[in-house]
């Protein structure tokens, strides 16, 4: 039978609209919609949740998860202009500072900064559980920030260097004021992206034995769990982690976009 | 660090037996010139011929292999001399224009006034105000590069090498990369500065403004300097063979 290419996509389209309403209409017949909405929406245990899950847990991450940021993103940046610089012995201790931690897991460096350390050298970190989050997932952080920084300093054109240092800047002062803005601009999008990671991975130091007032949200929805005996705890914390995380990935996208208009 | 002073009477600009190489390509194969105080020399040839380099051995953005340079009596080959101090002296507009695109036009020439020649913000403004001015530029100082047609951008560049009271301006094929019809706006803007009496050392293909601004011409090919002389002469009653296969492909 003889079809012309119009007919032939519009019965494809067809088929695959007809293969998702009959999945539709599967799973609403053969689901218990009363156990999913207790199990997962229970209304009563979400307004438990409240306000703590909000003022502390919430407040946690996002506190945790900056400071681990900042602290990546200046030793991010210094690991890069240690990457880029003339003195090889520079260059090497980057490159292993950068190998070695984009290398373990993550959880490797929690448990060391979290107890490898005290008990080996019956060291605290400074600053308890965010000093030990700040300074594990900032090393963690900063050592794929360093890659994506080091990538933007040099994408900056050459000119600009030359330009700089033929208005006798010194080569700092030129990085300083006029390549390091560029390459920030140029890596936007993809340090954002490491902010969302950074956000994600926060929750291993529900590893480190939190105490209440410091549980962040992974911690807080898992002692919930235990409490309640319901998976709607993990889903109101799932929200206020995709509260976070979707509006960060649209503003990435956003940027994305505009940079592929204005090239 | 040292810190020679400048010679009085000592030409502008003098190069001495200079070799430049790039691994094992050697560019400049024993270029020995001057530019006098005042002069305006422009420096013709074909692409490749090492223009350039020569251009950028002058305020030291290349190293030269050999040989020596002397800007204003001192010598800037010299390894211990303050790199920074000479460029100060020595204003450099490129062929890319390079403007800060971060920056507005007024920021772009207040930035290194402030920064290397520890002027306050107000004095530098005012001295990025007059140079804007002079290349007709004054209503675009909130500008940002990217909102400035090409002949603007070259003219807030050269506005820019202006602010810090250069004694010498080099120019590298500054206008080679904009629009034909934004060409004139930038040759008028040099030929202001060379009435001035700035001391210019301008790589370019503008037979006319060599012919008409210039007080000395020289034709590079493949490394060494193969004529130089009065602009006219030079252009209208080449010596060299070199020198006429390139003016009857250019002219
Ligand atoms: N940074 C560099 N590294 C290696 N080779 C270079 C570099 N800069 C210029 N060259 C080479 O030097 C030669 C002369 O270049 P250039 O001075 O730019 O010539 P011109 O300005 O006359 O066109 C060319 O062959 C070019 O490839
Ligand atoms: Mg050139």
């Amino acid at each position: 039978m003889a079809m012309s290419p119009r007919k032939r996509a519009q019965l494809v389209r067809g088929v695959q609209y007809g293969v998702l309403l009959l999945a539709f209409v599967v799973a609403s017949f053969v689901a218990d919609w009363e156990a999913i909405g207790k199990a997962f929406f229970d209304v009563g245990i979400l307004l438990r949740m409240l306000p703590d899950v909000v003022t502390v847990a919430l407040k946690n991450t996002l506190l945790y998860t900056a400071c681990a940021f900042a602290f990546g993103l200046v030793l991010g940046l210094l690991l890069a202009l240690m990457r880029l610089s003339s003195v090889g012995a520079y260059r090497w201790i980057a490159t292993g500072i950068i190998e070695l931690f984009r290398g373990l897991p993550a959880l490797v460096v929690f448990i060391a900064f979290g107890y490898g350390l005290p008990i080996a050298f019956g060291l605290q970190m400074p600053g308890g559980t965010l000093g030990t989050v700040t300074v594990a997932l900032g090393l963690v952080g900063a050592a794929y920030m360093a890659e994506t920084i080091r990538a933007g300093i040099q994408a900056v054109p050459k000119g600009q260097m030359e330009a700089a240092r033929s208005l006798a800047m010194s080569n700092s002062w030129a990085m300083i004021s006029i390549i390091i803005p560029q390459a920030f601009r140029i890596i936007l999008p993809p340090l954002t992206n490491e902010l969302i990671l950074l956000t994600k991975d926060s929750s291993l130091v529900y590893l480190l034995g939190l105490s209440a007032g410091a549980a962040e949200l992974t911690k807080f929805g898992r002692d919930a769990l235990n409490v309640e005996r319901s998976m709607t705890p993990l889903v109101g914390i799932a929200i206020c982690y995709l509260l976070i995380t979707v509006p960060l990935s649209i503003v990435v996208r956003r940027m994305e976009a505009r940079s592929e208009r204005a090239r | 660090m040292t810190e020679p002073q400048i010679q009085p009477g000592a030409p502008a600009i003098e190069v001495r037996a200079l070799h430049k190489s790039f691994g094992e390509n050697e560019v400049l194969k024993g270029i020995d010139f001057q530019v006098d105080n005042a002069d305006v020399v422009c420096v013709i040839g074909p692409s490749g011929s090492g223009k350039s380099t020569l251009l950028r051995c002058v305020n030291r953005l290349e190293d030269p292999t050999s040989g020596d340079i002397f800007v204003e009596g001192i010598k800037i080959t010299d390894p211990d001399i303050d790199v920074n101090k000479v460029r100060s002296r020595i204003g450099m507009v490129f062929q890319q224009f390079n403007l800060f695109p971060h920056l507005t036009a007024l920021r772009n020439l207040t930035i290194a006034q402030q920064r290397v020649k520890k002027r306050g913000t107000e004095e530098a403004v005012a001295v990025a105000r007059r140079n804007l001015e002079k290349v007709g530029l004054a209503d675009r100082e909130d500008a940002f590069p990217a909102h400035l047609s090409g002949g603007q951008q070259q003219r807030v560049a050269i506005a820019r090498a202006l602010s810090m009271d250069p004694d010498m301006m080099l120019f590298d094929e500054v206008t080679s990369a904009l629009d034909p019809e934004l060409v004139g706006d930038v040759l008028g803007v040099m030929k202001q500065l060379a009435t001035e009496g700035m001391t210019m050392m301008v790589v370019t293909h503008e037979m006319g403004f060599a012919r008409e601004v210039g007080n000395k011409l020289v034709f590079m090919d493949d490394g060494v300097i193969v004529e130089e002389g009065v602009p006219a002469d030079v252009l209208s009653n080449p010596q060299h063979r070199r020198t006429q296969a390139f003016l009857s492909k250019v002219l």
